[in-house]
């Protein structure tokens, strides 16, 4: 789908919808001939399907070794390069930078907070936070380091003053709830100084319980905490738009409705406490849920700017505005796709460049980074992305346990 | 994250504290084999365990086996037994042993053949909740999804139930989430199915 790109991806839905349909009309035909047919969403499974191999797919538990990291295999545009930032980070997936140049990653799987220092132009890497259960959000802020685990939000301050010795992270925010699907979280401090961060839907698809499937905001001290979005299924990425400071997020769409359908979407907050992005009743924008979305219809909520491509994982985001890869990535968004486990074809497992007009809605989504799917199988997966002050691109990969660095070959083009 | 205690009776905490000595001498005097014995004299010979709540490891799939040892190591998974069992093993020593056991040959369901009904609700909650899409329609899993086929039904039970609760994190969430929606009473029923799968 990425190659294809986002213009085919509302023909896509639209075919899909089609089958979704036609699908259940020969379930209910089904229906009324077994005796005991399976629960509604789970009707218009086709026989085949349970030979499927399809199957989430868990990074090996240690770092793959710097020279077996799959460089070549990763592609890039013309004029760009791409090399080994740091190899043997475990599990890497957030990443942050300190004002002091540190490059701080997190761990989803793994109980660390790592940090990464340039000295004497050699990557040094320290465990600045460890015991910790899922910490996949984290963010800087004035010196301080937040992170955000599965069910509570602590900090750090003068994290970079102290990466040798650091104390013991103090809690903030705590009991939030310990559902471990989607429990993990992506933090991000927003313009008007305030920790941003999202408690997913606890489940594929279902009603979410009431304190579930928002995105919340809290006071850098843990105070005032309130719902800034509602209805998202799960968000592993979030950035601030430079000049509009609206908020853009990833969304993971649900599984196993089809191989086409619904698509991971990129969406706005511009009605902050007022957006509902439609779990579960609609998805994309333009289907209802076959269970939930009976007697609702998906003009009650915010539709996504840009379709991601079905099941693609679509996760860490971040605006550019260096001007270290020329002025044609001038603000626009680069975000990981993690790539597919519930698709018999794999997609996404790439780095798309995202360019917007200037009222913020979407123009086009270009292939920037591939090659992490190599015949239907991944060499590693990305998960965020990071700017760097010399204009340079980090990419995390927490399949491998690597970060990579994408820079110009050449002079920088200007227009 | 509250966990209850593995339930072992006096005589296996006694055995398993004595093979735990066992498990200290230094890796160079000892094949992999003999490294291997003390596990299985909990986890039974030739794969198939005996000991309430103890899985058989036979036929398990390496990278699984490979991934719980890791979190056994690092206490992402908790339990004194296996934390002290798994403590100190290098990268290496974790990888040996998931290789190792791996080619146990695969545990016998067990010989009571259980009740019809409850197999055959069983066998339906399997296709309802595609639990064979994951570990395969024969249930030997593959790569990192574990084999379930033959397994102690007890064990399937606790591991289903501490799933559910969110008590067990694994290594990610999916089956968290897979359980979600089901009871305590399709529990009962997937693993009296399960464990007489072959």
């Amino acid at each position: 789908m990425h190659a294809a790109g986002i213009s085919v991806s509302r023909l896509a839905a639209s075919i899909g919808l089609g089958g979704v349909l036609a699908a259940t009309a020969a379930v209910n035909l089904y229906a009324q001939q077994a005796a005991d047919p399976p629960p509604p969403w789970k009707q218009g499974q086709p026989a085949s399907v349970a030979d499927s191999k399809l199957a989430p797919i868990a990074p090996p538990p240690v770092p793959t070794a710097a020279d077996k990291l799959p460089l070549d295999k990763l592609k890039i545009k013309n004029g760009f390069k791409i090399e080994i930032y740091a190899a043997g980070v475990p599990n890497a997936r957030t990443l942050r930078l300190g004002d002091k140049g540190t490059v701080f990653v997190s761990s989803r799987l793994q109980d660390k907070v790592h940090a990464i220092i340039t000295k004497d132009g050699k990557r040094e890497m320290k465990v600045v936070a460890s015991g910790l259960h899922r910490p996949n959000g984290i963010a800087l802020h004035k010196g301080t380091l937040y992170i955000a685990e599965l069910s509570q939000i602590s900090k750090i301050d003068n994290i970079e003053d102290n990466l040798d010795n650091p104390p013991k992270p103090t809690v903030i925010l705590s009991d939030l709830p310990k559902d471990e699907p989607h429990g993990w979280k992506y933090l991000s401090v927003g313009p008007d100084a305030k920790l941003y961060f999202q408690i997913g839907a606890p489940c594929n698809i279902c009603l979410p319980p009431e304190r579930h499937s928002k995105i919340y905001r809290v006071g850098l001290d843990g105070q005032g905490l309130e719902v800034y979005a509602y209805g998202i299924r799960q968000i592993v990425g979030m950035d601030w738009h430079p000049t509009l400071k609206q908020l853009y997020f990833s969304e993971n769409s649900r599984d196993w409705l089809s191989e086409d359908v619904p698509e991971d979407k990129l969406n706005r907050v511009t009605q902050p406490g007022k957006d509902n992005f439609g779990y579960p009743y609609c998805h994309q924008g333009n289907f209802t849920d076959p269970e939930f979305g009976w007697g609702r219809s998906c003009g009650e909520f915010t539709k996504p700017i840009a379709l991601l491509g079905p099941h693609s994982a679509a996760l860490g985001l971040k605006f550019y505005t260096g001007n270290g890869l020329g002025n044609e990535y001038r603000n626009v968004i680069f975000l990981a796709r993690h790539g597919s486990w519930n698709r018999s074809v794999k997609i996404g497992g790439d780095v798309v460049a995202i360019k917007l007009n200037d009222d913020g809605t979407f123009r086009s989504m270009e292939s920037f980074i591939t090659g992490f799917i190599q015949n239907n199988n991944y060499v590693g997966r990305p998960v965020d992305v990071l700017p760097m002050k010399d204009g340079s691109l980090l990419v995390s990969d927490d399949f491998n346990g690597a970060v990579y660095r994408v820079s110009r070959t050449g002079s920088v083009a200007t227009k | 994250m509250h966990m209850k205690p593995p339930k072992v009776t006096s005589r296996g905490r006694r055995l398993a504290i004595t093979l735990l000595c066992l498990w200290s001498q230094p890796a160079w005097t000892a094949s992999i084999d003999e490294r291997l014995a003390p596990c299985l004299a909990c986890h039974g010979e030739n794969g198939q365990s005996t000991n309430p709540e103890v899985p058989s490891l036979g036929g398990q799939t390496s990278p699984y086996l490979l991934i719980q040892l890791f979190l056994f190591r690092e206490k992402l998974r908790r339990l004194d037994i296996m934390n002290d069992a798994a403590k100190g093993l290098s990268d290496d020593d974790l990888r040996a042993f998931a290789d190792t056991i791996a080619k146990l040959p695969p545990p016998l369901p067990v010989a009571d053949p259980g009740e019809r009904a409850r197999i055959e609700r069983g066998r339906a909650l399997v296709r309802q909740h595609r639990c064979n899409v994951c570990h395969n329609p024969d249930l030997a899993g593959r790569d990192n999804v574990p084999r379930i086929a033959g397994q102690r039904e007890d064990f399937l039970i606790k591991t289903l139930r501490e799933y559910k609760a969110n008590i067990r994190a694994g290594y990610d969430a999916s089956m968290a989430d897979v359980l979600q929606p089901v009871s305590d009473a399709d529990i009962l029923d997937l693993a009296h199915f399960v464990a007489r799968q072959r």
